[in-house]
């Protein structure tokens, strides 16, 4: 949903200024998000013992700091951006307010390939489940775009083939978890998403699949754009848009699928950044990706730090916290204007 | 369409394909109980199944086929006749057929429900009793939430996913709090399974059908069809359509609520129900009566299914109807060049 | 005009949408018997207006009266068997066939008894007959053109029966001939059923040709009405629509014909673009 301009327009110039000094605040507030998060955690640490543990090495916080939280706050920024940017990438790609990794069934193919490996194949480590969580995520998108996408397809119908992708991958995951108690163990944590099992192995292996998928999103921006006219028009306006798609859904995998793998599915940052980012900056997606790259991982992270400080002793998974914060944004979003039929 | 008349103004109508459709499917749903009925760690065949049902056959048997297996398969009958009904309901009235009680976040409330009850400790019945509690609360927060300008479908969908994703994040939340058997337990009813079903179980939904089917089948069916041409036109042909819509809403949620308490949150078969009965009757509208028929059938076939086709094995049927239920939905995309509009 | 003469009008409406004021002190009656058409640019409340006079949205002051009483006192039922609508938006279920959707219009003459009687299926065919659908009976409405569906809608609101058809833009999204074909049927339905109309029409030069009795709004006011001749004049259109024009006869009809102003021609032709 495009949001409307209530204000009278200000000048393009104006404005331009207006959305560059938003996506430096934006970056601000990202920035302040990472130092709690590297600061904060289930022990409380002052300030100035978090910045030594960064600085040295015989520090006796340095263990903490590097070992737990700068992986931690480093895999929460890697898997916000990540989940942004594939949420509003897919939302462009599909003209459909609604299409999310997680409601598409991405987030549940991920899933299932690695509660495969988790109960089948013995793979234990986060490491071991990128491969098929990659493989998951890409088998889901090419599927549901298939049945759902390709020429003629309603944004409707893609969320219908996605809904009936989800719930078949689910039942799927949970029949696992049920024959094999081992499984359900360990992928009960894994499926609420969680930054908790963060180490600097994950992250490392993670980083490559993310950065390029970002590449490829942010480089489909200016054709997104025009393919938001309609194919024809996008045509006219000389973009190929079988080869933005493909561009699209290479992106959404490697994005969805590795972050999936490293956190476990997160839903609901993906449909809500981009709804939230929609209404500063308009669907130019060339700010609309920025934007979301940016607070889409600080609305991550902040969701767990927040799960830190409130479950304490214990905490409240990420997964968790972002559902119940983000919500009711969401609730209040579309409950607040009317709504556009698609 | 078939019209019988009698000379003192009485004048019925009825499609004989759709009343083809729901017998047969009614048939299907018998043939399916008694193979049930007859299955099991002592065999039976389906004479002997019939003879004990009319009062014969030993002692043993008399036990073993109306203490022990009736009241699974009445339980089954009754799920998927209540579920299918919702289905058919709600797809009609936001006119979507993405419109399920699972997509709507009225199955995850009564999970929630559930699951407060699996983590605190608690009877069956309680548990039971909170699913059903969970659903309708559930309801009437969707309902308020979406009331402002009335309660358009598109809306009604819009808050569903959102109050459905807060409420999964809040389930897997849940589920990482029990103790690991309970969350096996848990993990088994949110799948939904007929497992050790009595009398018990069935007799509330037994007694919310009676009740309802007769006011949604004979009170609401024709003000519900002229619904499908849209607010404006039902309004116009003298439709109360706020009145009805509430009235609707209300049935269906006790409906889904009802039947996750007897069974847990069997997933797809509201979903896919209707639309396999509107496929065989050819007919427009919603299509109750069949998809009742159909959704019993679904549900019977399905455990029967989850029963036998694994050695050794007992699999929950919300699993089998996850994943027949979302692959047949996925082949009927991609059969159908031209999908419901949505 | 005496208060005997309108079955359908409005006294002092306030209408809304949310917090948003469409309309304040709103009086309009409707002339028993007459093709009453509607017309103002886009957004003065003529379509919020037909909504409240068709029991669609509830005035947040003052009533519309049907019949000498308040239309929200009546039942829904009695409601639609004296005042039908066509909505500007319906929604054709999948495969529905024309006579099917057509019969959807006996809705409130049936009950639990009484689902599909003679005299339902001869009102079909009848509603049919006069909107010259009939051979379509059996094709899928999806099949169709715009302008074969729009008839097919009249028809269904027809099937309703009711001394009163108000219809809101019924030749939206219509190329001309088929815009012509649906008012020829909507003044035939007037000449020879005797129905009153209220239609909310955009083109002016149709609603001149068409209507018996034109109110013109604009900012949710009733400006003028009365009988075309005397309401659309060079100065009315220059108010209403701010459009500077000429009104001339129409050569065929002799009734009200609005031709634009020509603009000033430039006196050279810009060079193309590059």
């Amino acid at each position: 949903m495009p949001a409307r301009e209530t204000a009278a327009p200000p000048s393009r110039r104006g404005r331009r200024a207006a959305r560059a000094a938003g996506l430096v605040t934006a970056v601000a507030l990202l920035a302040a998000i990472v130092v709690l998060s590297i600061a904060v955690g289930a022990k409380a640490m002052p300030l100035a013992d978090v910045w030594s543990g960064l600085l040295h090495r015989d520090a006796t916080e340095y263990a903490v700091v590097h070992r737990m939280r700068l992986p931690r706050t480093l895999l929460g920024l890697l898997a916000g951006t990540a989940l942004g940017v594939a949420g509003a990438v897919m939302q462009a790609l599909t003209r459909n307010p609604l299409a999310d990794p997680g409601l598409l069934g991405i987030n549940a193919g991920a899933s299932a390939a690695v509660a495969t490996a988790a109960a089948f194949l013995g793979v234990t480590a986060v490491g071991g489940y990128v491969w098929f969580a990659l493989l998951g995520a890409a088998a889901v998108t090419a599927l549901v775009y298939a049945v759902g996408g390709g020429r003629g397809a309603t944004p409707a119908r893609l969320a219908l083939a996605g809904a009936a992708l989800n719930a078949t991958l689910y039942s799927y995951v949970s029949a696992v978890m049920l024959l094999d108690t081992a499984s359900l163990e360990r992928l009960r944590f894994w499926t609420v998403g969680s930054l908790a099992s963060a180490d600097s192995a994950t992250v490392t292996r993670v980083l490559p699949f993310i950065l390029i998928g970002l590449l490829v999103a942010l480089g489909a921006a200016r054709p997104l754009n025009a393919l938001a006219l309609g194919d024809d028009a996008a045509r006219a306006l000389g973009a190929r848009p079988a080869l933005i798609r493909a561009a699209v859904i290479v992106a959404v995998t490697l994005l969805c699928g590795a972050a999936t793998a490293a956190c476990g599915p997160i839903v609901f940052v993906g449909l809500l950044v981009p709804h939230l980012v929609r209404a500063l900056t308009g669907p130019d997606l060339r700010w609309l990706l920025p934007y979301c790259a940016v607070l889409a991982p600080a609305l991550l992270l902040g969701a767990d730090v927040l799960g830190r400080v409130l479950g304490r002793p214990g905490e409240l998974q990420v997964g968790m916290v972002t559902a119940v914060l983000g919500g009711p944004l969401f609730l209040w979003l579309v409950t607040r204007r009317p709504v556009a039929q698609p | 369409m078939t019209v019988l008349r009698t000379s003192w103004g009485l004048s019925l109508r009825f499609r004989p394909r759709a009343l083809g459709v729901g017998a047969g499917a009614a048939v299907l749903a018998a043939g399916f109980g008694l193979v049930a009925l007859g299955s099991g760690d002592y065999p039976m065949g389906p004479a002997d199944v019939l003879r004990t049902l009319t009062g014969g056959g030993t002692v043993a048997e008399q036990f073993i086929v109306l203490e022990l297996r009736l009241p699974r398969l009445v339980t089954a009958l009754l799920v998927g006749a209540a579920l299918a009904l919702a289905g058919t309901v709600f797809q009609s009235l936001v006119r979507n057929p993405l419109g399920s009680p699972d997509i709507l976040g009225f199955t995850q409330g009564a999970s929630t429900g559930a699951l407060v009850v699996v983590v605190l400790g608690g009877s069956s019945l309680a548990l039971a009793g909170a699913a059903v509690v969970g659903g309708l609360g559930t309801g009437l927060v969707i309902y308020a939430l979406a009331w402002r300008r009335g309660v358009h479908g598109y809306r009604l969908i819009l808050v569903g996913i959102g109050v459905a994703a807060i409420l999964t994040g809040v389930n897997g939340y849940l589920l990482t709090r029990a103790p690991l058997m309970e969350a096996a337990r848990a993990v088994l009813w949110l799948t939904g399974s007929l497992d050790g079903r009595g009398w018990a179980n069935a007799g509330p939904l037994l007694a919310v059908l009676v009740v309802l089917a007769p006011l949604v089948l004979v009170g609401c069916a024709p003000a519900l069809r002229m619904m499908e041409l849209g607010d404006d036109a039902a309004s116009a042909l003298g439709v109360p359509v706020r009145r009805l819509r509430l009235v609707l809403l209300a049935a269906a949620v006790l409906l889904v609520s009802f039947a996750a308490a007897a069974a847990g949150p069997v997933s797809f078969v509201a979903l896919v129900a209707p639309h396999v009965a509107k496929r065989l009757t050819r007919s427009p509208g919603p299509n109750l009566l069949p998809s009742m028929a159909v959704g019993a059938a679904l549900l019977v076939g399905a455990d029967l299914v989850a029963q036998r086709a694994f050695a050794g094995h007992q699999l929950p049927v919300g699993v089998v109807t996850g994943v027949i239920g979302g692959g047949y939905l996925v082949w009927l995309l991609a059969m159908e060049r031209r999908v419901g509009r949505l | 005009m005496r208060p005997g003469d309108s079955r359908l009008g409005g006294t002092a409406l306030t209408l809304a949408y949310d917090q948003r004021t469409i309309a304040e002190n709103l009086t309009v009656a409707v002339p028993d018997r007459s093709f009453t058409v509607i017309i103002g640019p886009n957004a003065c409340g003529k379509s919020t207006l037909l909504r409240a006079l068709s029991r669609m949205l509830r005035p947040s002051a003052g009533a519309v009266l049907l019949d000498g009483r308040d239309i929200h006192d009546l039942p829904a039922r009695k409601v639609a068997r004296t005042l039908g609508l066509l909505p500007q938006s319906s929604i054709a279920p999948d495969g529905i066939s024309v006579a099917e959707l057509v019969a959807r219009g006996r809705y409130p003459h049936q009950g639990l008894l009484r689902q599909w009687s003679r005299e339902d299926e001869r009102v079909v065919e009848e509603s049919m007959a006069a909107t010259g659908v009939d051979d379509l009976a059996d094709r899928a409405v999806d099949e169709l053109s715009g302008g074969q569906r729009q008839r097919v809608w009249i028809a269904m609101a027809l099937a309703q029966q009711t001394p009163l058809l108000l219809l809101d833009e019924p030749t939206t999204y219509l190329d001309i001939a088929h815009q012509i074909e649906i008012l020829d049927l909507c003044a035939r339905l007037h000449e020879e059923q005797g129905r009153t109309l209220v239609a909310v029409l955009h083109d002016l030069n149709h609603a001149a040709r068409y209507a018996t009795h034109l109110i013109a709004m604009r900012d949710g006011r009733v400006v003028a009405a009365g009988e075309p001749a005397s309401v659309v004049t060079a100065d009315l259109v220059a108010e209403v629509f701010g459009l500077p024009c000429r009104v001339i006869d129409d050569p065929e009809t002799g009734t009200p014909l609005v031709v634009p102003a020509a603009r000033r021609r430039a006196t050279t032709l810009a060079p193309e673009p590059a």
